[in-house]
Parts: C-alpha cells; structure tokens; sequence
C-alpha cells in the first residue's frame, strides 16, 4: 500500500511549513516584512493597548521635543539629549519588531495552509447527472464526485465508496489514509487529494465559509483578543509602570531641595529603564509565538485563550484504542463454552460480522478464516443488525430465522435470557477471566444459545506508561476512556499506569465524568472524532476534535488537530505550560535588571550635586552620561536579544512545579540580576571607547 | 547585648505561639461552642442582631468604616472640649484646629503620630477616653480585619461580624492582656494616678512641676496595640513611662508580641498553619536583620566625633544612659518594623545608616508590621509574588487554591501604589517647597531625611517621629492627617476586596503541578518579593536621604 505521490503543491506547501518551524527566528524574509510593519505600529492609538511601549513612546516624543527646542538655543548637552532620543526610538521599534515578527512567523505557516485553497474543478452530481463546477461555487449539501488523483474540492464527509487520502497538505503526514463512508472516517478537507478509487463527498460547508478558513483568520491575529493572563500581566505591568512614574516624577522636585535641576532626558532615560520595557516589548510576540507553535504541532486552535489554559489542565481523557493501545484490538483466540465446537464458534462468529465494518469486526472474519481455512465471503442473504451504542450488539438475521449475534456479553446474555435461553453458569467465569487478563471477551449467540466468548487483544503502544509518569510528575491525571468492560479495563489501565479508567463508556458517560470532575475544580481536556463525542468536546475546557473527525465534533472542541493524532494532547498542555512559563520568566528578568540599572543611574544623576554618592557607582562608569547611555542601550538590545526565547518559548522540561520553579527563578531571577552589571559595563567601555561623552 | 537580643526577639516569638492559639479561639471561636453563644447573646444584647449577624466582604468593610467614622467624630469632640470636661486636674486648655484633626487621625489610624506633648495639652480625661480608647479599638480594627481576610482565605463566603470581632478583640485579648502588662509597668515603677502635676521644690529653692497622671494604663496599651502614643511628649525615652532596663525589655516584647501572634491566628483560621510557619519565617528573619543592622550601625561613634580625640565606643547621642545605644537601636528597628512608633531614643541623633533602618521597615511595613494590618500588607506582597513567579511553573497562578487573575492584581497593585505614592508624593511636595524645607532642623540631606521620615511614619501608620522637625504647623498637620486616613484605609479596604474575589472562585484541587506556598523555596519568593519592589521604590529617596548623608559626613 506504498504510494509515492509526485511532487505538487501540496507536497512544497508543507515542506514550507515545516522551513518555518526550523528556521532560524531572524530570516531575511520575515525580517523585512516585520521592519516594515513596525513602522505602522508606530501609531500611538494601536500603542495605548500596551502601556509600558506606550509611556516609552511617549517619553521618545517629549525628548525628541526638547531635542528640537535646544537645536534653535544651542544646548552643550545637544549630543547627549540626541543619543537619548534615538535610543529611545530604538527602543519602542524593538517592541514593534518583535511582534511584528512573531506575526510574520504566523503567517508564514497559514500561507502554506491557505495554498491548498485554491480553486479547483469540481464534478457535482445533481438528479443523478454530472456537471462541472468551481469549487468555490460549491454549496453545503451539494455532491461531488471526486475519481482518483483528483483534489476534494471542499471539506465534507464521504456518503459512498472508500478512498486512500493524500491528507499531507494539512498534516504533513505522508502515509495516505483511509476515508470511507459511514462511521467515523467519512469527514474529508478541502483541498486534499484521493490517491486509488473514488468516492462522492457530501459538501458539508459552503466556500470560503471552512473551518479551516475560519481558524486561519484567527491565527493570522484579524481577531487576536488579550488572553485573561496576558490582561493581567498587563495590569501588573502598567501597575509597575505608574510606580516607577511616581519614582522618577518626584525626583525632579526631591532634586530642587538639593539644588539641583534635574535634566529631563536623563529622568525620562531612568523611567524607561525602570519599567519592565523588556517584558512589556516581547509579551504580544510571546503570546503570538504561542499560536504559532501550536500550529507547528500542526494543531489549530480556535483561540490564543486556548492556548493558554492548555497549561492549567489537570486531567486528560485519553482514548485508549489509538492513544494508549497500538491501533485497534485483534481477535486472538475462541474461548467455546464446553460443548461447543471451536469451528462452530468461529462459523457463527465470521457470519455475525459480515455486517460489521469496523476493524474488530473485520479481525473477527481474519481469525475465523485462519481457523476455518476458508474464505468468509458475504453471500448477501440475511439482514445485517447494525451496532448501535444503546443495543450494544450487531449481527445479522437471516431469512430461515437464524439470527446471529455478537456483543457485550453482559448485554448478549440478558438478551439470551430473555429469550428464553439457558445460559451456562460458566459463561461468566470464562468472560472475567478473558476479562482479566486486559483481553476484551466479546460473546457470540446463535438465537437464543449462548456459544461462548471471542477475545480481542490490546497491544500497548511503547513507552506509553513512561510517558504517563512524566505527565505525572507535572501533576497531570490520565484517565482511559474505553468501552471495554471494567475488567479488561482495569487490567489495561494498570499495564499502562493511568491515574483512573473510564469503563464500558458511553458518550454521555464521558460527558458526565467530565462535569463531575468540573465541579471539583479540575480542569480536563479531550480528544474526539465522532459526532457522539461532540457535547463531551464542547463540555471539556479543552477539546481537541481530529482533523478526520466529524464537522459537529470540529465544531464543539477549541481545537483541531491536523494530524489527527491522539498523543497530541500531551504536545499541546507542554505548549501551553511554556507560554506561560515564558511570560512568567521574562517578566522576572525584566524586573530583576533594575537593580543594576539603579546603581548605575542613581549615583550618575546626583553625583555633581553629592559627591559622596561616587561610592555607588560600584561599576566604575565612566561619566554620568555614559552610565545613563549605557543602561539605556542595554534596555534597548536587550529586546532583539531576547526574541529568540520570547518566539521559541523557555525551555521545558516535564517536572514538578517546585523544581521548575527553582530553575526558572535561578535563571531569570538571579540571572536577571547580574546580567545587566555585565552589560552595561561592556556598554560604557565601549562608549568611553569611542570618546563621545 | 547579644542576651538583650534573645530576650527581646526570642521570648516575644515563644509567647506568641500560645498567644495565637487563644487569639483565634476568643475571636474565632467554633459556633458551637459556650463561649461563643454566650458572647453572641452578651453583644445581641448591646447592639442587636446587626452586631452578631454574618457579614459578607462589604457588609464588613461599610460596618467598620462606619465604626471609625463615629469615633472620629466622637474623639474630635472630647478633645475640641477638653477644657470643659472632667478629669483635668492640671486645667489643659483648648486644642488648636488642626491640631485636633491630626491628633484624631493619628490615633483612630493607630499612627500615634504625636504633634503635641501628652503632659503639656492633653487633659487626662482626653488622654483616657479619647486617645486610650482610639489604641484599644484601633488595634481591634486591624486585628478583625485580618480575622475577615482570613476567613474569606479560607474560603469562606462571609467573613463574620465586624462588631463581634471588635468586642471580642478588645474586651476579650486586649483588655486582660493591657491590663496584666500595666500591672507589671507599675511594679516596674511607672505612675498611675490619677492627682495632678507634683510640684517639687528643689534644693536650689526652684520650683519644678512634673508632670503624672494614669501612665501605666496608657503604656501598656501604647506597646501591644502597635500603637506607640505615649503619655509624655518624649514617650519610652522618658524615665515615668520606662523606668529602667526591666520595664525597656517588658516593653519592647510587648511590642512585636500580638504583630506575631497574628500571623499564627492567620494560620489557624485559615487552616494553613505550615504557610503560617513560612510567613512567620520570612518576618522573623527581616527583622533580625534590621534588628542586627541598626546595632552594628549605632556602635560606632557618630562621624563627627571620630575625628575627635575622644573616647567613645558607640554613639550615645540621643541616648537614655539607662539603656544604651545598643538598646536604642534595637528599639528603633523592632518600634518601625512593627508600626508601633514608640521610642526610647531620639531618631534624629542615630548614625545616618541606622537611621535607615527605620526607614526601611516603615517603607516595607510588613516586618509583623501593625497589628493585623502588617499581614495584611503582606498578603498583598504575596499576591504580587505569587503571580509573577506562579508563572514561571506553566500555570495560572493561584494562591490558597484560587486563581489569580486580572481583578485580583489590579487590587494588589492599587494597594501597593498607595504606599509609594503617599511617602514619595507628598515628601516631594515638602521638600520642594518652603512648607517642608523651611521646617527642616538640619540642612541638606539630614533635613530632607527629616521631611521623608515624617511622611513614611504616618503612611505606614507608624508614628514615630525623626524629631529635628518643626512639624506642628498647619500645613505638617493636615497633610499628615490626610497621608495616615488614606494609608490606613486603603490598605485595608482593597486586600480584602482580593480575598472577597478569591473567596468567589471555586478552588483548583493540589496537584504536582501546583506550586506549593508552604515551602522554603516560597519564603524566598516572599522575602524577595517584599525587598524587590520596595527596593525599587524607594532605593533614590534612601540615597538621596540616609546614605547621601553618611557618605557627606564621611567625606568632610
């Protein structure tokens, strides 16, 4: 089933994608796009929403003012008045940079996406006849035929036929995958291309109107609203901002006691260095960055909000076929009630499943053939009992009056029993201990004789219990949601170490876990493809809907994953854990640089006026221009310097919350401290280099 | 010395365990128990059932703003009338104006700023029911207040009855414990009488008149209640209201004992008795450190002296020589890291560096700070804290299993700019123009020293005074009056709006990946958060002020 698909769009579109997730944060391209921009930013209505750039831009004018002033009265300050205001201009263009960039960035990735939106020629089948359309001429409910190598013109699901799917323009997976109709494969996206066979697609939203086209509108920022923790950071922010106004606003008439006046440069200088400007530059191109590293994880969230509380999350509820088990169960062995031939089992059980598309059912008819050494083929006779989750089991009835079933066997044996049927006291002992053993009894009756139990095998995926430990350590909660019975669910739960297990689970039993956790305070995130698992997905503070899944589910999660992987989630609760992390560490190294600020620019304002207060000048700086210039040219680089973290995100490693936390502090807080004792001495020899001042 | 230090840091700490312990049960008692239904029956008695009824967050604040209010105007009459009521033996005649609303604001802030002298204006009835009266039920405001905070912490819905807590605060801790204290004082050999000024006859054939009156009732109140308002103008430092070494150290313990005892009552209605232990911790080691400073500090000789050729091994000026300057400089830190503000040594005459020390614990003012008021501050500090630094472990930062969000840190950072902005705002205003530096008893940087003192004093309801100052004009009165009202009410008021808005979120269950604030790691944040952000507010004040000053006197 090996297909190599010749290069195409799709393929340079997610190669594309995958440059700018590895590239280096400052490429040409996006440099130049995001210079451009941070001119427009300039505009102090767009500057106002970020208080502290907004007080620095403010300051800029009011220099760059007395700067003009002193050009027509002569100043022998002028050159010092001049590198003050074009620091400060720097400064404020650093901050508009960095965001700029961190769009770009975004853009950059949805461009690729946005590609594969191109208009194709779709064949609609109406009354039965072909006609040739645009694809964006397309409407919800209309059919199209889509024959292989062709494109699916619109997001869909399949009502007939089965297809292998080129789905790597929006996953960047290259193994095609199975779309077919019914069940929980059948939802298609614009855009991708059928590789063998063909199939009619249901158009389930109109052009222009997708999805995906909607989710790309909000990553690109048209719509981008302040996430709660980034309004209260920026509360902080501007808090810390008034303080320092108040500091450095008192000083001129605190100045006037001891004679001296003080320039306004050098105040407005102080003030900028004061206020967090190194957080305050970089927090929009963080919380931007966020989005976009969600989307490198091919993962679109409906909101930076999202994102964000992706890091509060506590509990996750993993599905275990696919997340925490190798793919789906295999039939693996009979387990006959005595009396019973194991070929007779297999007989019932093989005819039972012909109506059965699911891959379990399919294994059924595999083992079956194995043991029997014949072909099960369908002859059509008989009317298939489709599985529903409230009968619980499936079959087929054919017209002689057999009817054969397979199913739960809880279910199957009160469906004997009432009957009529006698059900062998063994039954129940042969299906816990198929039970226990984390295997899936799944029992099998002819009419109303219960003929014994078929076992359905999990496989673990490696390394998964692992990998709940460390979620553990982060002191995340898994809890398995399987429909298996609470037996082989327990077994497999302990195999994998999961916290709790959802058993023998319904869709509304998922929904009401979930409030019931809710209501404790937990915050829980999901998974889920099907329509059925639509309201847990809305219910949940997190839902993710697979890319594959149904409409009604993309449209109830907060997310959609492209790639339809259910590990996923654990990628997105790290991504959102980092964004606040980032926050949290820049704002801490943001505010631990004062200190070093402060002894360089204190004793360097009041040092003529005192001279006891040389003492402090505990850098040896060279005059009290180049220490009030090196501060502030060490405010101001430390911003471009600082966007490689800001956009890439802190380094995370899973651990517990204390030992994080002491990390980060000693890094960012203790860091923070010293740093800026090296910089801006390193600054000031080098303008005493140059003579200047 | 090193004994004086264990006595007066170790015992207070000892006893404030048990202190604790008994506080929370008078004044948060279990609703079953006798005591507390036979109190609520006492006070439904007095003042009906508005007085025993549950209050939620703003129902409480509206009832003791409404309390201080009355007894603001009820004390601004006793004292504007003084003249023609009873009790004064020694014949006080009428207060000035602005006098009275200073004075007034002074004490219901438990400021205790004193722009008068006790035994030249006040009559004893003024002394006695206008001013003792304001250092029992302010002491008792503050203290309910943090019973509310903690309660609210705690994640209670209403925060109990502001009329309760104060009858049981006052009636129940205070008054016994005032009452135990003052007995010691007068064994101690401090006045209480209620006859006139002596009049001696001195060998020389002079006349002198010393002045007496009920002191030992007002001392001991003055000390527990973070108070610091003494019955004579030169409070502790005057020989009839501390005698001699022994009542010095029973003084200064009960000084930080109910600030500390507070912080374990906290603990206990909270139920977080290790967050307790870390809070204590980090303001226990704050105050051994300024404790230890300003001794180091005030060993040496003053500047001017050192180049004298003089014998001295510590600076004695300003000095009672019945204490030392080793005991005056341990009174300077613990009466300002506590916002009681009492003293017994002049301020102004400590080494510049020493003299920062109190600075420094009343521009922290967190340091077991005023009673219930100096936890409080430091909740806010906590919240800044926690945000911040909760951050930087990937989750939303919470405190006490609540979410920390935009409303609360708009609170907390309104809370903390009013502390900087009253000190640095009207210092600025002072010293700039003539009504403060036209006042100033020294030039230069001492001066404005002076002028910062008396604002940070009355912003942090401190109370003490830096002396040197002309301060009993109209302007120093009314503007500090202002200061004291805005930095005592707003402290309060805004902090428990956040405890009210965390008590109203549901509580976010303990995980691995919740940061703890029971640890040591915390204290460091706690600790770094209060030094941090006080640092950056008032690191140029302090070099302009002491520092500017120290390293002048080193230089000439």
């Amino acid at each position: 089933m090996k297909t190599n698909p010749l290069p195409n769009i799709y393929d340079q579109a997610k190669s594309e994608r995958r440059q700018t997730r590895t590239s280096s944060i400052f490429e040409r391209k996006l440099v130049f796009s995001a210079l451009s921009r941070s001119l427009v930013m300039l505009d102090p209505r767009a500057m106002v929403k970020n208080p502290v750039m907004f007080v620095t831009e403010a300051g800029a004018v009011l220099t760059t003012l007395i700067a003009i002033l002193n050009a027509t009265t002569g100043d022998r300050h002028q050159l010092y008045t001049v590198a003050v205001m074009i620091i400060l201009w720097l400064t404020v263009m650093f901050s508009n940079f960095a965001e700029a960039l961190a769009e770009a960035r975004g853009k950059a990735q949805t461009d690729s996406l946005k590609r594969t939106r191109q208009n194709t020629v779709a064949r609609r089948v109406r009354d039965g006849r072909e006609e040739s359309v645009s694809s964006d001429e397309l409407h919800e409910g209309d059919r199209v035929l889509v024959l292989t190598g062709e494109t699916i013109p619109g997001d869909g699901e399949v009502v007939e036929g089965a297809a292998m799917v080129d789905e790597s323009a929006i996953t960047g997976e290259s193994a095609p995958v199975v779309r077919e109709a019914g069940g929980d494969r059948s939802g298609v996206v614009g855009g991708t291309r059928v590789l063998s066979d063909h199939i009619v697609v249901r158009i389930s939203v109109s052009a222009g109107n997708s999805f995906l086209d909607k989710m790309i509108a909000l990553v690109e920022g048209a719509i981008r609203q302040k996430t709660p923790n980034e309004l209260a950071l920026t509360v902080t922010l501007a808090g810390l901002t008034l303080a320092f106004l108040l500091v450095t606003g008192t000083l001129w008439p605190i100045g006037k006691y001891f004679g001296i006046t003080l320039r306004v440069p050098t105040l407005v200088a102080l003030l900028v260095c004061l206020i967090p400007t190194t957080i305050g530059a970089l927090l929009s191109a963080i919380g931007i960055a966020g989005m976009d590293r969600a989307l490198s994880a091919n993962v679109l969230a409906k909101s930076g909000k999202a994102v964000e509380l992706a890091g509060d999350i506590d509990t996750l509820l993993l599905d275990k076929t696919g997340t925490i088990t190798i793919g789906n169960r295999q039939a693996t062995d009979y387990f006959p009630i005595p009396g019973i031939s194991r070929e007779r089992l297999a007989t019932v059980a093989m005819k039972a499943s012909f109506g059965d598309q699911t891959p379990e059912g399919k294994s059924i008819i595999t083992l079956a053939e194995k043991t029997l050494g014949i072909k099960g083929v369908a002859d059509g006779a008989g009317t298939v009992v489709e599985f529903s989750a409230q009968s619980r089991m499936s079959g087929i009835d054919f017209p002689d009056g057999q009817s054969l079933r397979k199913g739960a066997p809880d279910t199957l044996i009160k469906y004997c029993k009432n009957l009529g049927g006698n059900v062998s006291e063994k039954m129940q002992g042969m299906v816990d201990d198929v039970a226990r053993k984390g295997m899936t009894p799944i029992a099998v009756a002819d009419g109303k004789e219960l003929l014994g139990v078929i076992a359905l095998s999990d496989i673990l995926k490696p390394g998964i219990s692992e990998r709940f430990a460390r979620l553990r350590a982060m002191g995340l909660r898994v809890v398995m949601v399987t429909g298996d019975n609470p037996l082989t669910a327990g077994a497999i739960a302990s195999q994998a170490g999961v916290d709790d297990y959802i058993a023998e689970a319904r869709p509304e039993d998922k929904l009401a876990y979930i409030r019931k956790e809710q209501q404790g305070g937990r915050l829980l995130a999901m998974m889920g493809d099907g329509t059925n698992d639509a309201p847990a997905l809305a219910q949940a503070d997190i839902g993710v809907a697979m890319n594959s899944g149904t409409q009604a589910a993309k449209e109830a999660g907060n997310m959609v994953d492209l790639d339809s992987d259910p590990t996923k989630l654990i990628e997105i609760i790290e991504i959102g854990k980092q964004l606040l992390m980032t926050r949290g560490a820049l704002t801490t190294f943001s505010i631990a640089n004062d200190v070093a600020k402060y002894f360089a620019i204190i004793p360097a304002m009041f040092v003529l006026a005192i001279p006891g207060l040389a003492v402090l000048n505990i850098m040896h700086l060279a005059t009290p221009e180049s220490a009030i210039l090196s501060s502030l040219i060490f405010n101001a680089i430390i911003i471009p310097l600082l966007i490689p973290i800001a956009i890439k995100g802190v380094k995370y490693r899973p651990m517990g919350a204390d030992a994080t936390l002491r990390k980060n502090l000693i890094i960012y807080g203790l860091g923070g401290v010293m740093v800026p004792f090296v910089g801006i001495k390193l600054i000031d020899m080098l303008i005493a280099l140059t003579g200047l001042v | 010395m090193l004994l004086l230090f264990l006595l007066v840091l170790i015992v207070p700490a000892l006893l404030s365990w048990p202190l604790g312990l008994a506080m929370t049960r008078l004044i948060d008692p279990a609703g079953e128990s006798g005591y507390s239904r036979c109190s609520a029956r006492f006070f439904s008695k007095i003042g009906g059932e508005a007085v025993i009824e549950e209050q939620e967050w703003k129902r409480y604040l509206l009832s003791m703003m409404i309390f201080n209010v009355l007894m603001f105007a009820f004390v601004a009459i006793v004292l504007a009338m003084q003249q023609w009521l009873p009790l004064n033996p020694d014949g006080k005649g009428a207060l000035e104006a602005s006098l009275i609303f200073n004075t007034v604001a002074s004490f219901v802030t438990n400021t205790n700023l004193q722009h008068y002298s006790g035994e030249v204006s006040m009559s004893y009835f003024s002394q006695l029911f206008g001013l003792m009266w304001l250092q029992f039920v302010s002491a008792a405001t503050g203290v309910s207040a943090l019973a509310a905070l903690a309660r609210a912490l705690g994640g209670k819905k209403t925060v109990g009855n502001y009329y309760s807590d104060l009858m049981r605060t006052t009636f129940f801790v205070l008054l016994p414990l005032a009452l135990f204290v003052a007995l010691l004082l007068v064994a101690g050999g401090v006045p209480m009488t209620m006859e006139g000024a002596a009049v001696a006859h001195t060998l020389e054939h002079a006349t002198q008149t010393i002045a007496r009156g009920p002191v030992a009732a007002m001392e001991a109140i003055k000390q527990l209640g973070t108070n610091g308002g003494g019955w004579f103008g030169p409070n502790s430092a005057h020989p009839f209201e501390n005698p001699s070494f022994f009542t010095n150290i029973l003084e200064c313990i009960s000084i930080v004992l109910i600030p500390m005892a507070t912080v374990w009552m906290f603990g206990r209605i909270t139920g977080r008795m290790r967050d307790a232990v870390v809070i204590f911790s980090v303001m226990m080691a704050l105050l051994v450190f300024k404790a230890g400073a300003a001794v180091w500090f005030e060993g040496a000789p003053a500047i001017a002296l050192s180049s004298l050729p003089v014998d001295v091994v510590s600076n004695l000026e300003g000095k009672e020589l019945r204490f030392g300057s080793g005991a005056g400089a341990l009174w300077a830190a613990v009466t300002t890291a506590t916002s009681n503000g009492s003293v017994n040594c002049m301020h102004d005459s400590l080494n510049p560096l020493t003299g920062l020390v109190p600075l420094v614990g009343m521009w922290l003012n967190v340091v077991f700070g005023g009673v219930g008021v100096g936890l409080i501050n430091m909740f806010v500090f906590i919240i800044v804290g926690v945000f911040i630094c909760g951050m930087m472990v990937g989750r939303t930062p919470e405190y006490f299993g609540r979410k920390v969000e935009t409303p609360e840190m708009t609170l907390a950072l309104l809370t903390l700019l009013v502390h900087p902005a009253l000190i640095l705002g009207s210092t600025a205003l002072f010293a700039a123009t003539p009504l403060g530096a036209a006042t100033v008893g020294n030039p230069g940087a001492h001066g404005f020293t002076e002028i910062l003192y008396e604002f940070s004093s009355s912003a942090a309801n401190n109370g003490s005074g830096f002396a040197g100052l002309g301060n009993s004009s109209i302007p120093w009165n009314i503007a500090t009056g202002i200061v004291m009202l805005l930095g005592r009410y707003i402290p309060i008021i805004l902090p428990l709006a956040i405890a009210g808005s965390l008590a109203a979120k549901k509580p976010v269950p303990v995980t691995a990946g919740t940061f703890r604030t029971d640890t040591l790691l915390f204290g460091i944040i706690i600790l770094g958060s209060v030094v941090f952000i006080s640092a950056l507010l008032f690191l140029p004040v302090a070099v302009l002020g002491p520092v500017a000053d120290h390293l002048t006197a080193i230089i000439h």
